[in-house]
């Protein structure tokens, strides 16, 4: 029988190009990743959820650079060509082994689980930031296909843009006149569902100044790539001089203006409004909920599922 | 009018060059396929001897062949997305969103259900039956009902190329989006009847495989003698028995939310989208182990053979199988920890999650642990099983951070979890399946597939993939949220060039295995596997010939040990002839799964376009081929001892002249099994 | 005529009805978490009503307690053929399938009547959350009812023309499985949508 043998594999060579290729995209990708709003947030929230990605990384390097190393040596040091190498076939159970490969993963868990629970809960997005102070509170209702943030304590509404004071915690509460999307703003911390009929929420505090963008990441349609928003943290000072700005220059938001913005549209510039429909999130929920048990509009704690 | 339903000429994909050559490619395609069938004059040999077919290897073999075809046409709709986000900085590259959602959307619909679903189905029958030392599955022609409501959901992929739009919900078809107020049309329509009818087809499958495994043993094959392939197809079974029912479920009543007015997932009128996204995720996160678990088994056969000794803790593999079986069922809560949760149930979920890396880190040190005092062989199934090995702990770190509630509210919706997914799938499930089909190729067809091929295939593909998916991660830490159509952010535009030219990389990997098949079939003759045993293998599919007679053993094994093949040659009774052959009764072919499969596919069609008339016809049909097939008891043929004596003689023969071992010129060759020695 | 002791059935044989007696019960548990999903999504949506009709408002305990008795009934009855079967008595078995066959096609008419007495009220499936998951999933019970009647048909036809024998008496084995399954099914719905809806 003729053995047509694949050249002499050069896989050595291959491996290395790979790596080399491998570590390049890294390296590239860690120059930009750095500055990028993961990595480098601007609120206490976003920084615990970084910090807890550093931690559980470091952990797991315990259980991957072995894999690596094994990988690499064994594939290398037992190739059958080699015959230094020991060979005993018949190897295949060694109780100390079967100890470490289930005990150590097992107890990386075990550390895992523990700042797992404790992160959780720390930084569930419904809980208050800060007890003692009272936190900003906006309304954040998704259309199609832009962000409509209500601010009831100034009574004004503004189209695709957020601002907030530094160093004040808000509590953004969300729901959906559309389909399902999910508001993120990721320098300041993780997202959150906003769906029709319900309300969900999100605690965010800034702790530095600055211009962060903020978006829905739920896919909902055709103008989901556009459906972006700035967030402007920013000192009391300047952040009243923007709300007396919006007051100015805004029209009313009522239930016409509402239904008209409402309507399916792209690209959405910043509109400011002043003056808002009394109890317009409540109604939006209340539209497609039509009080039945589950749905809670005028609760604060309205928890969608347990 | 009324006869076609909502069907009108408007339906074809006019409305832009891209779909219009698509649909073009897609039609021509099948002509092309008829054409060559005719021009060869096979359509008899095609109809008698494949698609009345109910033998399991021939059924294994369409449901490769299909998955193959669907991996292509996935393939073209990830490189057409790639080539969009790498050119839509600031511009609209050259796919409208509603083009662009429609390729996603079918990219992943098409790479689950049905590239990896056939694949997996595919490699099960081929493999599993013989492993076991069976004659057939339990259930011939439920196997072949199964593989033709495959392919029917298959055919109405396809058609929604030519006629229609698909869908543009995604694969997972998250309502309301997916609802009718918000996507009217047929696309989800066609998403929706396509999954629910192969889903059929699957249930069926896991089915037939449990009572095959359970009931169809060899003598002495007890479950703790299984090899390891086998019993990921039974836990992946299981699976499938428990978790498609909730598919099933959650896209009926998104179809009759969608068709008739109910108010299941709606967002008035008392619909709840949070049941449609926990029904979805409870069949879909046993769906992810559904997938891999055959290629965790691929891998264990591929590394014990290719490093010539025994796979390294058995048992523990099999418990980390079993474990990862019980746990995939605890954890679909992870896929929404953003929809508003308590801690208290996030954190109960997120720890289910983390705890199933432990039987998976498990699995990856005992096939570490195989290779260690191995004499380890090259080929190609070797090469992506440790290109699996390396890549997927990678995947593994990114999930076990997108595990973590807090993480995931960052990363989750980001190109991250595309990465990391991607990581899993890409390495995991294809490299298993791709590894597969080149290790069990011979077995099937009696040749083997070319080796520098298929090694090119590989560096190509784990090239292709670090290029294609490390820059989503880090995309994804710079916050690119999935499925943007365009974007206006500078820094990420460099990661997606990359990433395309990771695809093009891909794409090269994916010609290699269409020259790999071309050459290998050209130059068979060379490469032919005369004793049916090429790689020196230890499981009992290596006992048949290649490609195996009808009845796969013409006298069951007698198994004494875990390695059954190899345990009879080291004992000197691999290769003996039996004293006398006896009769051996079969399964008649029938076209009555086929029929099943075509009527399968025109009610879809049927209830997608509205015509109810044939819905309901069809409907008779199915009803009628079901009737007429449980009234049949002459569904079987003995096969005469002189007619098995008459295969054998010549297995026999070909065994005479063929090399005492096919693997022996190998340079790492370590040696024939011998008698053990006593230690 | 012959009773199922005096056939000989050869090992192979009762080896694939065992096989199909197994894949048959896996068949069930599949279907059982089917009916689980749908309880589970009754359950979540009771509540739903939407201003619309209550359980309350369009349950009536006589027709579902009606509906039960019939299919109850229809259980003992198949029960009895297959006492038949066991004894060899085609007639018997013919018989009590057909009254089998009269008991559940009796709930299939109540059932009939009371949807499309909902539906005439303005009580649809279309109407809420709620009225959507109770069709469905009592629906879908009686979707399987049909399907059982039928297959209760096409026995009735297979003992006539073909007699008791193995393949036929095995088919009835799993065609009892399935009647009963459908009958625990019914329990929990009468226990699970009509009665809390009702008290």
């Amino acid at each position: 029988m003729i053995v047509r043998h694949a050249r002499p594999l050069r896989w050595n060579t291959c491996a290395a190009a790979a790596i080399a290729v491998a570590a390049l995209t890294l390296l590239c990708g860690g120059c930009t990743v750095l500055d990028g709003p993961v990595l480098d947030p601007k609120g206490p929230i976003a920084l615990t959820e970084r910090n807890l990605l550093f931690k559980a990384v470091a952990i797991m390097m315990i259980v991957i650079v072995p894999v690596f190393i094994m990988a690499a040596v064994f594939t290398r040091y037992f190739r059958g060509t080699n015959r230094k190498a020991r060979y005993t076939p018949n190897f295949d159970f060694y109780w100390p082994a079967e100890i470490v490969v289930w005990g150590i993963p097992a107890a990386i868990v075990v550390w895992l689980a523990f700042h797992l629970w404790e992160n959780t809960y720390k930084l569930d997005p419904y809980t208050e930031i800060d007890p003692s102070v009272k936190p900003l509170q906006v309304q954040a209702i998704a259309q199609d296909w832009k962000w409509l943030f209500v601010y009831p304590e100034h009574d004004i509404a503004v189209v695709n843009e957020l601002a907030m004071p530094v160093g004040r915690p808000v509590s953004l509460t969300i729901t959906s006149d559309t389909v399902m999307n999910s508001l993120v703003i990721p320098a300041l911390g993780g997202q959150i569902y906003a769906m029709a009929g319900m309300q969900t929420r999100l605690n965010l505090l800034a702790d530095k100044a600055g211009t962060f963008w903020g978006r829905n990441v739920q896919y909902s349609g055709t103008g989901f790539a556009d459906q972006q928003f700035q967030t402007h943290a920013q000192s009391k000072e300047e952040f009243d001089a923007w709300v007396e700005k919006v007051k100015q220059s805004g029209t009313a938001l009522d239930a016409a203006a509402y239904d008209a913005l409402a309507k399916p549209s792209q690209k959405v510039p910043v509109t400011y409004y002043s003056g808002v429909e009394p109890n317009l999130f409540d109604c939006i929920i209340g539209k497609y909920s039509h009080g039945d048990s589950d749905r809670t509009p005028k609760s604060s704690k309205a928890e969608t599922t347990e | 009018m009324d006869i076609f339903g909502r069907l009108t000429i408007d339906s074809l994909p006019l409305y832009s060059a891209v779909a219009a050559s698509g649909a073009a490619v897609t039609v021509l395609g099948g002509l092309a396929v008829a054409g060559a069938i005719t021009y060869f004059g096979a359509w008899r040999m095609v109809m008698t001897q494949w698609v009345s077919s109910v033998d399991h290897k021939k059924i294994g073999i369409m449901y490769i062949m299909l998955a193959l075809v669907m991996l292509v046409r996935g393939f073209v709709d990830a490189a057409m997305m790639r080539s969009q986000q790498a050119i839509a900085y600031n511009s609209d590259g050259y796919l409208p969103p509603d083009h662009f959602d429609q390729i996603f959307s079918s990219h992943g619909t098409i790479m689950i259900f049905f590239m990896a679903m056939p694949f997996l189905s595919g490699l099960a029958n081929l493999i599993v039956p013989q492993q076991i030392g069976s004659r057939d599955v339990a259930f011939p022609f439920m196997n072949s009902v199964s593989l033709w409501l495959t392919t029917a959901g298959a055919g109405l992929m396809l058609l929604s190329l030519v006629i229609g739009k698909f869908s543009t919900a995604g694969w997972t078809g998250y309502p309301p989006y997916s609802g009718v107020e918000y996507t009217p049309g047929v696309g989800v329509d066609y998403w929706l009847w396509m999954v629910f009818i192969a889903g059929f087809g699957t249930t069926m499958t896991g089915i037939n495989f449990l009572v095959t495994i359970l009931k169809n043993r060899a003598p002495g094959m007890t479950m703790f003698r299984l090899p390891l392939f086998t019993w990921t197809i039974f836990v992946t079974s299981v699976l499938i028995i428990f978790a498609f029912p909730a598919l099933t479920v959650a896209t009926g009543m998104l179809i009759l939310d969608r068709n008739f007015g109910f108010h299941f997932f709606t967002n008035a009128m008392g619909g709840n989208m949070m049941n449609y996204i926990n029904l979805f995720w409870l069949w879909g996160h046993p769906e992810v182990y559904i997938l891999i678990l055959p290629a965790f088994g691929v891998f264990s056969e591929v590394v014990s053979v290719f490093s010539q000794k025994r796979l390294f803790g058995y048992v523990s593999l099999v418990c980390a199988t079993m474990a990862i079986g019980l746990l995939s069922f605890t954890v679909w809560l992870h896929h929404f920890f953003t929809m508003g949760s308590s801690a208290r149930v996030n954190s109960f979920f997120g720890t289910m999650t983390t705890i199933i890396s432990v039987p998976t880190g498990v699995k990856v040190f005992d096939w570490l642990l195989t290779m260690y005092r191995g004499r380890i062989i090259f080929k190609p199934p070797m090469l992506f099983t440790i290109g699996f090995l390396v890549t997927f702990v990678i995947g593994g770190l990114s999930g076990v951070l997108l595990a973590l509630p807090p993480i995931d509210y960052l990363m989750h919706n980001t190109t991250f979890l595309v990465a990391h997914f991607h990581n899993m799938i890409i390495p995991g499930v294809l490299f298993g399946y791709l590894a597969g089909y080149m290790y069990w190729f011979p077995k099937a067809f009696g040749f083997k597939l070319n080796e520098k091929w298929g090694t090119r295939a590989f560096w190509c593909w784990i090239v292709g993939f670090y290029l294609a998916f490390m820059p989503l991660y880090v995309l994804g830490l710079l916050g690119m949220p999935r499925r943007m159509e365009h974007y206006d952010i500078a820094a990420w535009q460099p990661h997606l060039i990359v990433a395309w030219v990771g695809a093009f990389i891909i794409m090269l990997g994916m010609i290699c295995l269409g020259v790999q098949l071309v050459v290998s079939i050209r130059d068979r003759k060379d490469a032919l596997d005369l004793t049916g045993d090429p790689w020196n293998g230890r499981s009992l599919e290596w006992a048949t010939s290649s490609p195996a007679a009808p009845y796969n053993f013409a006298v069951l094994p007698k198994v004494e040990a875990r390695e059954a093949w190899w345990d009879m040659k080291q004992r000197g009774v691999a290769y003996q002839r039996p004293e006398q052959y006896e009769d051996i009764v079969m399964p008649k072919n029938t076209y009555v799964g086929f029929v099943i499969g075509i009527a399968g596919f025109v009610f879809g069609f049927a209830m997608i376009w509205w015509m109810w008339w044939l819905a309901l016809l069809s409907l008779a049909v199915i009803l009628g081929a079901i009737v007429y097939r449980a009234s049949d008891d002459d569904d079987e043929f003995v096969m005469t001892a002189s007619e098995v004596k008459a295969i054998e003689d010549e297995r026999f023969a070909q065994l005479a002249k063929a090399p005492k071992n096919e693997l022996a010129d190998e340079p790492g060759f370590a040696g024939e099994p011998a008698a053990e020695p006593a230690t | 005529m012959s009773s199922i002791a005096d056939m000989t059935i050869s090992p192979r044989d009762a080896e694939r009805y065992e096989e199909k007696d197994f894949g048959f019960w896996l068949y069930l548990m599949s279907d059982a978490v089917i009916f689980a999903c749908l309880f589970a999504t009754y359950l979540v949506m009771v509540g739903n009503a939407a201003g619309g009709p209550t359980p309350k408002d369009v349950f009536s305990l006589e027709r579902a307690a009606a509906e039960t008795a019939l299919l109850l009934l229809s259980s003992t009855t198949f029960g009895v053929a297959a006492v038949a079967l066991s004894a060899g008595e085609r007639g018997k078995v013919l018989m009590w399938l057909a009254v089998t066959f009269l008991l559940g096609a009796g709930f299939i008419v109540l059932e009939f009547g009371e949807f499309s007495g909902m539906i005439a009220e303005g009580a649809g499936p279309d109407r809420s959350g709620f009225l959507s998951a109770f069709f469905t999933l009592v629906g879908t019970h009686g979707f399987h009812v049909s399907v059982g009647l039928i297959w209760i048909l096409v026995m009735i036809g297979q003992v006539f023309f073909k007699g008791l024998t193995a393949p036929v008496a095995s088919r009835l084995m799993r065609l009892g499985l399935f009647w009963h399954f459908l009958d625990i099914i019914w329990v929990v719905i009468f226990s699970v949508v009509y009665l809390p809806g009702l008290m």
